[in-house]
């Protein structure tokens, strides 16, 4: 729903991704989602008296990657402690960092041809995870609360836009671009249900040419549909009360998904004073030209110029297969589809099997690429049915080898037109009435042979073969 | 018996462990209820450290340069398993699940750490007098304060309980207690002694630091503890320096300044006492030049908004949730406030509050911001009185021991007693305070030693001119 005649919205947001680093940002524990609450602590992440922090160096690597994909500038930077109480927090501090991040500038072109501008990328600690046992579910008025330190220290990037975003549409494209595009750097993992990425929206309206309007931000975010919803929600809230003679108030604002509108959260006079200063324990961070080097090396093209590769060998793209290029890309799964293109095989064909059977598989390790390019070949041959190809590729994806020893294993070898042909003869002439509607011109029935041939075959005979054997004899 | 003779008679399996413990056990035993040195004494982890010592001799392994040396801790350094409290409620009860890198160390060299001693609450006081488990005794003279914050670690060694002792020294918190108490404190360069497992106070000033009885014994337990640590950024990356060999060094060639800021206000005993050092030093071939650093007046005023402003960050984990004192209440903001309001004595909210407010918005340039500014003239000022001489000299504190009560209604002249000690932290550089003549009452008088960064070999040589001339 647009907002009326006259009004725009001006958007920035806030990404916290977090790294897929095997262990915690400032000490040894196991970065992992979903342990048993409280196994992955130690003295260092649960903040005991007398423990101190040491940077994982990998952490440092993924926060430049991140900041090299989005065209960032990587300077020496500080780290800050940004202080206040809160029981997930075990040290009441948050080590982050402040007027020098490691990351500022950049940018993010989106796939509509927009560009949004990047104010910084910064690295920082997770917290703990609450859980209020009571009514009210949040702290206040909760019976019980039970902290799960098992995601305190875990690194952070949190990336700032520009506020550039002018529609709801507009972020949620930037937030799946920026996701694609920390996905491809490896930094992040991108999974939003788990919380490893995680949105703040800022959003104020204005009527078109005239300054900024006074902000709202509304927390925490946790899918695209929320994103896009607590946004256009939002936007329209404010223009309403503007245009009834009311004022935005700058506040923090929590978006209720079940009931699809946000409501204040805490307003600004409120909002604490965090006493940032530099973290005495920790030293400032300079990576060296070599280690920056090591890590521009090692960062592959984004998602932008792969989807772009990947579009070229199909020519025209219908929605569809933009969806499936989006997943193929994320996964980070195109040589498939290369390769198919490289022994002359068909492209869609190899899109569709690889956003699908490959995609679900999780774990692709044991498939080479000349085996899913062969089994392309087969089935995009006739050799295979869509169902054979598909049956084949879980067979490899799951235990490796080669298609063609796979398909006679599983008895798929291929039928030899003669017995197809007499199959279909001998259909034809068993259910004359159907093939006299058929040869009228009603192209269902081919569907009803098909089935008839599927089950005679036991599944063994190609939908396509058998169109052209019903078309032969019409 | 010195530690350093304590440890060879043990590793050459003439004297057992195990006896010495008990030794020490009996001296702590002795006059504990008197002088209130340690909280915490772990008899049976003691007697079982020794026994482990005097079987490695018995299997004719050597158990490390400290040999079955009883050795005290304070107590905002972190033994697995031992109640460590910071002389606070807040965290009364509490264990440690981990230990300090310099308690693995001392066990690694063969210590036999006997427990924890008695501090300022959090390390914030010169006397032990904010202790919330009342205050240390000076064994010298009772009615008296052995100083602070690591009075009960200077007041164990003075009360020969154990012949070594650690502390930590924030603004003083060693060489005051130790020059209160007439024995040997060493505040390391920043970064030299590792503070993984130090409780914090003001993370950017402390140090961990020995106390001895002679300047021999606070080198050897200095070079045992010194080194990097992998678990703490801050520790300097260099070998830990060879001190011990260098004992012998002297002075002779040395260019010492005798620092007029380092003496103002002292007592004339102890201005006399800093004179004589300086002749001695003189005698044994070092030249002494007076000179003035104006910028070393500054530093009491920002070390009382850096050290609280850390401070106020440092301890507001303290809030119930997870370890030590929880006083329950409506909701977790009221929890955390009745907590915090129960467990702190008034010294810590002083400085809380103190810190709190230089770092509120608004006021941050004012004070905090303006405070880094004098520590980094400071920093400069030193660098370049070091450019003109190796080392200088001054007294460690204005007064000898006082009594009890004499300081503890006026925080400001509390604080004074740190005037001399406070520099150094500021700068993160050396200095220590040797035991050299006698002041009013006839109660030991410190002299300090200040040098640059990792110069602890060359101001531990000049101190042992002075022992030496001082025991003739």
């Amino acid at each position: 729903m647009a907002l009326p005649e006259g009004w725009e919205m001006v958007v920035g947001l806030e990404v916290h991704t977090e790294l897929r680093t095997a262990t915690k940002m400032f000490c040894g524990c196991a970065n992992v989602f979903g342990a048993e609450a409280n196994t992955n602590v130690c003295p260092v992440c649960l903040g005991l008296p007398g423990s101190l922090p040491v940077l994982n160096e990998r952490a440092v690597s993924m926060a430049m990657a991140i900041g090299m994909a989005l065209h960032a500038t990587i300077a020496p930077s500080t780290f800050h402690r940004k202080n206040y109480f809160y029981p997930d927090m075990p040290k009441d501090f948050q080590i982050s960092q402040y007027d020098l991040p490691i990351n500022s500038g950049g940018y993010l072109d989106l796939p509509d041809g927009s560009r949004v501008r990047i104010e910084r990328a910064h690295l920082e600690e997770d917290t703990g995870k609450s859980t209020h046992l009571g009514v009210s579910g949040r702290i206040h008025g909760a019976d019980r609360s039970l902290v799960d330190y098992n995601r305190s220290g875990v690194p952070l990037v949190e990336i700032v836009s520009g506020p550039d975003i002018r529609s709801a549409a507009q972020a949620r494209l930037y937030a799946s671009e920026l996701r694609a595009v920390l996905i491809a750097t490896g930094a992040s993992d991108g999974r939003m249900e788990e919380g490893s990425m995680r949105i703040d929206a800022n959003v104020s309206v204005r009527r078109s040419g005239e300054p900024f309007g006074t902000r709202c931000e509304i927390k925490n975010l946790n899918s695209l549909r929320s994103l896009h919803r607590a946004i256009e929600f939002e936007a329209q809230r404010q223009v309403k009360l503007i245009e009834s003679g009311g004022v935005v108030r700058q506040e923090t604002r929590h978006w209720d998904e079940t009931v699809g509108a946000t409501s204040t959260m805490r307003v600004k006079e409120e909002a604490e004073d965090y006493r940032y200063f530099r973290e005495p324990d920790l030293v400032d961070l300079a990576p060296s030209a070599a280690w920056q080097q090591r890590v521009a090396d090692a960062l592959g093209p984004m998602p932008a110029e792969r989807r772009a590769a990947v579009v070229a060998l199909l020519g025209e793209v219908s929605d569809a297969q933009r969806d499936a290029i989006d997943v193929v890309i994320d996964l980070g799964l195109e040589r498939f589809v290369h390769a198919t293109h490289a022994a002359g095989g068909d492209v869609a064909v190899a899109l569709a099997r690889v956003a699908n059977e490959l995609a679900a598989a999780g774990d692709v390790s044991k498939l080479t690429e000349d085996a899913f390019v062969a089994t392309v070949a087969m089935e995009a041959g006739g050799q295979l049915s869509a169902t054979q190809a598909k049956t084949i590729l879980a067979d490899l994806l799951a235990s490796g080898g080669e298609p063609r020893a796979v398909a006679a294993a599983r008895g798929f070898e291929q039928l030899s037109a003669d017995s197809l042909g007499g199959i279909v003869s001998a259909l034809i002439d068993a259910n004359p009435d159907e093939w006299s509607r058929f040869r009228d011109g009603d192209d269902k029935l081919a569907q009803f042979f098909i089935g008839l041939v599927m089950r005679e075959t036991k599944g063994r005979a190609n939908g396509k073969a058998v169109i052209a054997e019903l078309h032969a004899r019409r | 018996m010195n530690a350093t003779t304590m440890a060879e008679r043990v590793r050459r399996g003439e004297i057992a462990a195990t006896a010495l413990a008990e030794e020490s056990l009996r001296a702590i035993r002795a006059r504990n209820e008197e002088l209130n040195v340690f909280l915490h004494v772990d008899e049976d982890g003691a007697l079982a450290t020794a026994a482990r010592v005097d079987d490695a001799v018995a299997r004719g392994e050597d158990p490390g340069r400290l040999a079955g040396v009883p050795i005290a801790l304070k107590d905002n350094l972190c033994q697995v398993g031992i109640p460590t409290t910071c002389s606070s409620r807040i965290l009364e009860g509490w264990r440690p699940p981990y230990s300090a890198t310099v308690v693995e160390r001392l066990l690694d060299a063969g210590a036999v750490p006997m427990g924890k001693t008695n501090l300022d609450e959090f390390a914030m006081g010169s006397s032990t007098e904010t202790s919330a488990f009342g205050p240390t005794r000076n064994p010298l003279d009772p009615s008296r304060v052995p100083g602070g914050s690591s009075g009960g670690s200077a007041a164990a060694v003075a009360a020969a309980m154990t012949p070594l002792a650690l502390g930590s020294d924030t603004g003083g918190s060693i060489r005051q207690p130790a020059a209160l108490c007439g024995i040997v404190g060493v505040k390391p360069t920043y970064g030299l002694v590792s503070r993984y497992g130090l409780i914090a106070f003001a993370s950017s000033l402390d140090q961990i630091g020995p106390f001895a009885t002679d300047v021999a014994d606070a080198a050897l337990l200095l070079e045992v503890i010194a080194g990097h640590d992998p678990m703490d950024s801050t520790s300097l990356p260099e070998p830990a320096p060879s001190l011990v060999a260098h004992l012998g060094d002297g002075v002779a060639g040395r260019r010492i300044g005798l620092v007029r800021e380092l003496l103002d206000g002292a007592d004339e005993a102890i201005v006399a006492s800093v004179r004589r050092a300086a002749s001695v030093l003189e005698a044994a071939g070092a030249t002494v030049v007076e000179l003035s650093i104006p910028e070393l007046h500054l530093g009491l005023s920002a070390y009382y908004l850096i050290a609280p402003a850390e401070a106020s960050s440092n301890l507001a984990r303290y809030d119930g949730v997870r370890y030590g004192l929880r006083i329950n209440d409506e909701d977790v903001t009221a929890m955390n406030e009745a907590t915090r309001t129960a467990g702190f004595g008034a010294e810590v909210k002083r400085r809380i509050m103190l810190g709190t407010y230089a770092l509120s918005a608004g006021y941050y340039d004012a004070y905090y911001g303006q405070a880094l500014k004098v520590r980094t003239q400071m920093r400069d000022a030193f660098r370049r009185a070091y450019r003109d001489v190796d080392m200088l000299l001054g007294a460690t504190t204005p007064s000898v021991a006082f009594t009890f009560g004499s300081k503890t209604n006026d925080p400001m002249a509390m604080y004074l007693s740190d005037v001399f000690t406070i520099p150094t932290n500021l700068a993160g550089e050396a200095a220590l305070s040797v035991p050299f003549g006698r002041g009013e009452a006839d109660l030991p008088t410190g002299v300090q030693l200040l040098g640059p960064g990792r110069s602890e070999a060359r101001l531990l040589a000049a101190a042992k001119v002075l022992e030496d001339a001082e025991r003739g």
